[in-house]
């Protein structure tokens, strides 16, 4: 019974893990003895400076802790330590440049993102005034009208998209398939070429945030299509299955059943498609213009946005105006952020089962 | 060994106008003439004449491949939505062609109804709301959805172990619980036949006689078919059991149709007596 056992004549869990020690100091002192081998060798290679050492260390390393495992266990767990470094690099590689940037944008933009960032403009910031002086809100409303119209633009559409190419048999869909990859493939500067040249000039419509939006929507569309495309075949076949079975036309069929479980996936590739367009500068130069002024008619009249704000204030020489261009690149990730947040929040919610 | 038919027939998906009224009761007399079902130019199963008189259960026994799944698919037009189906022959409910020209596939399903292999309650809805899915899907108006959901779970046998927690998500029920809750889907919208495509094979032996049990309750009321791979649950549930074959490279055929106590004691092909008896297969 071991309820009734004493604390004391339990026995002690076994150690599953290798402890740290074991697992850092040996590969840690073969690095270092490596290191310095390397830091030899690299006196006779083209490789120079402290990535060339790091790079020589890095795969001096590899294969000096491969070859001790090889020593003591033999083949087998050499491949498997080798294979198990590779990946664990490729995590680092990918987390760390991601890092970097948002903390080199918080450390440069932080002090520039003030209560006036997001109540004041541009319109009466002189040369000399400090970065704390005027603000982005013009940008912010800019970005969120044009963002907002495109994702109402582009996400009924992709999702339409994404419906048609897993539900319908036909020879359409693949060549629909086949476009829309095409699509995902257009430069953003085409995309803003063509509303400009079509919208802005044909049309005789002027810059605006429309614009913009129709832009962004041409570059939003495949992300979503192709996102909610793939969730939507996650969804099993049994679920379609026994819906038809039960005398569901195909329509309610997707409405009621398969787009529900797929929801959350949906919403991810929602929002995908929007932090691929939130940051997107290149199509509003010729769509949007941008502005020092608040614009909130999106159908009329340049418009800033803060991709297009952090562009043009970094263009300029004077500091204070670097300052802002960086505390709108801040708040532009800290949006998209955001976003992504409230978006999972919304997913999560309403769920049922496990 | 009969000619195979060419695979020209192609399905008609057709609208066809008035319908009467789906809601109907007691079993319905399906019958397959000269059946044949192919997978592109694969000839799965072929000719195949077959009764399942109304309000009996007729069970369907064979080794792997040899066209179950697939006869039973042709049954309620679920066959044709493989891209590459086809098929020939007549399948015939209440002696009406349900691949007759104009025929609608939809409305074919909400008189035949079907239980998978795998249990598969919709997992954004909750176990109430699955029961009468069916209704809702295939717009079937329904006064007292309460008592629906009641008379469902009640002939499905799960009433008593749900009905306090009718609101509760349906993937939270055990794999045997789900299997009830979807026979009870497929009887919330009054099918003539119930398809049943091994709607035992993942579940364990307590479960698989719960749904036994359900498919005894139920078999005056509504005409089943059931395919199994279970030699002894076929001479368990059912009045009527086919033996299908296929040979190396052939289509599936029927061997051998009859009552399921002749078939299974005093069987006329040695081939069925020596699948019934553990010898092939």
């Amino acid at each position: 019974m071991a309820a009734t056992l004493p604390a004391a004549a339990l026995p002690q869990p076994r150690k599953l893990r290798r402890s740290f020690r074991e697992a850092v100091e040996r590969p840690l002192l073969t690095a270092t003895a490596v290191g310095v081998a390397m830091a030899l060798i690299f006196a006779v290679t083209p490789l120079s400076g402290l990535p060339g050492w790091a790079l020589c260390t890095y795969v001096g390393f590899v294969v000096a802790d491969a070859f001790d495992c090889y020593r003591t266990d033999g083949p087998v767990v050499a491949k498997d330590r080798i294979a198990t470094i590779l990946v664990s690099t490729a995590g680092v590689c990918t987390v760390v440049p991601l890092i970097l940037i948002v903390a080199y944008v918080v450390s440069k933009g932080l002090h520039g993102v003030t209560k006036a960032f997001f109540t004041e403009t541009l319109e009466k910031v002189g040369p000399n005034d400090p970065a704390t002086v005027g603000g982005g809100k013009h940008a912010i409303i800019g970005t969120i009208e044009q963002v907002g119209l495109a994702a109402l633009l582009a996400t009924p559409l992709g999702l339409m998209t994404a419906v048609h190419l897993t539900q319908s048999r036909g020879r359409l869909a693949q060549v629909t398939r086949v476009l829309v990859d095409a699509m995902s493939g257009i430069p953003s500067i085409v995309a803003g070429l063509f509303i400009y040249t079509m919208w802005v000039v044909r049309f005789h419509e002027g810059f605006s945030g429309l614009a913009a939006a129709m832009a962004l929507s041409v570059l939003m569309l495949p992300t979503v299509a192709r996102t909610a495309e793939e969730v939507i075949k996650l969804v099993p076949n049994g679920l379609r299955e026994s819906s038809l079975a039960l005398g569901a036309p195909e329509w309610k069929t997707t409405l009621r059943i398969i787009l529900p479980a797929a929801r959350s996936g949906l919403v991810t590739a929602t929002v995908l498609g929007v932090s691929r367009i939130a940051g997107e500068t290149a199509p509003l130069l010729m769509t949007a213009f941008g502005s020092d002024s608040v614009n909130t008619n999106p159908w009329h009249g340049a418009q800033s946005a803060l991709p297009l704000f952090a562009f043009q204030r970094v263009r300029n020489a004077i500091p204070s105006q670097i300052a802002r261009g960086w505390a709108g690149a801040l708040v532009l990730i800290m949006l998209v952020l955001a976003l992504f947040t409230l978006a999972r929040a919304v997913a999560a919610r309403g769920r049922k089962g496990p | 060994m009969t000619d195979i038919p060419a695979a020209d027939v192609r399905i008609e998906t057709a609208v066809l106008p008035d319908e009467p009224s789906p809601f109907t009761s007691g079993g319905g007399t399906m019958r397959a003439e000269g059946l044949t079902a192919w997978f592109g130019k694969h000839c799965i199963v072929a000719g195949v004449d077959m009764d399942m008189p109304a309000g009996s259960v007729t069970s369907i026994i064979g080794p792997s491949g040899c066209g179950k799944s697939t006869f039973i698919r042709t049954l309620n037009r679920m066959h044709e939505l493989v891209p590459t189906a086809a098929m020939a022959g007549q399948v015939l409910l209440d002696g009406v062609d349900i691949y007759a020209p104009g025929s609608r596939p939809a409305l074919m399903r909400l008189r035949i109804g079907m239980v998978f292999q795998k249990p598969n309650p919709f997992p954004t809805m909750s176990i109430g709301e699955n029961v009468i899915s069916g209704l809702k899907l295939a717009g079937i108006p329904c006064r007292d959805k309460a008592e629906m959901t009641e008379r469902c779970l009640t002939r499905a046998g799960l009433w008593s172990e749900v009905k306090d927690r009718l609101g509760a998500p349906a993937g939270a029920l055990s794999g045997g619980q789900q299997q009830r809750l979807c026979i009870a889907r497929s009887l919330a919208v009054s099918p003539r036949v119930l398809l049943m495509d091994e709607p035992c094979s993942a579940l364990d032996p307590s479960s698989t006689m719960r749904i036994e049990e359900t498919i005894r309750d139920i078999r005056h009321q509504v005409t089943i078919v059931i395919v199994t791979h279970n030699m002894q649950q076929a001479a368990r549930v059912s009045d009527y059991t086919a033996f299908f074959l296929a040979d190396k490279g052939d289509p599936g055929r029927i061997v051998e149709f009859g009552p399921t106590g002749e078939l299974f004691n005093a069987p006329n092909d040695p081939r069925t007596e020596d699948y019934i008896h553990g010898r092939f297969g």
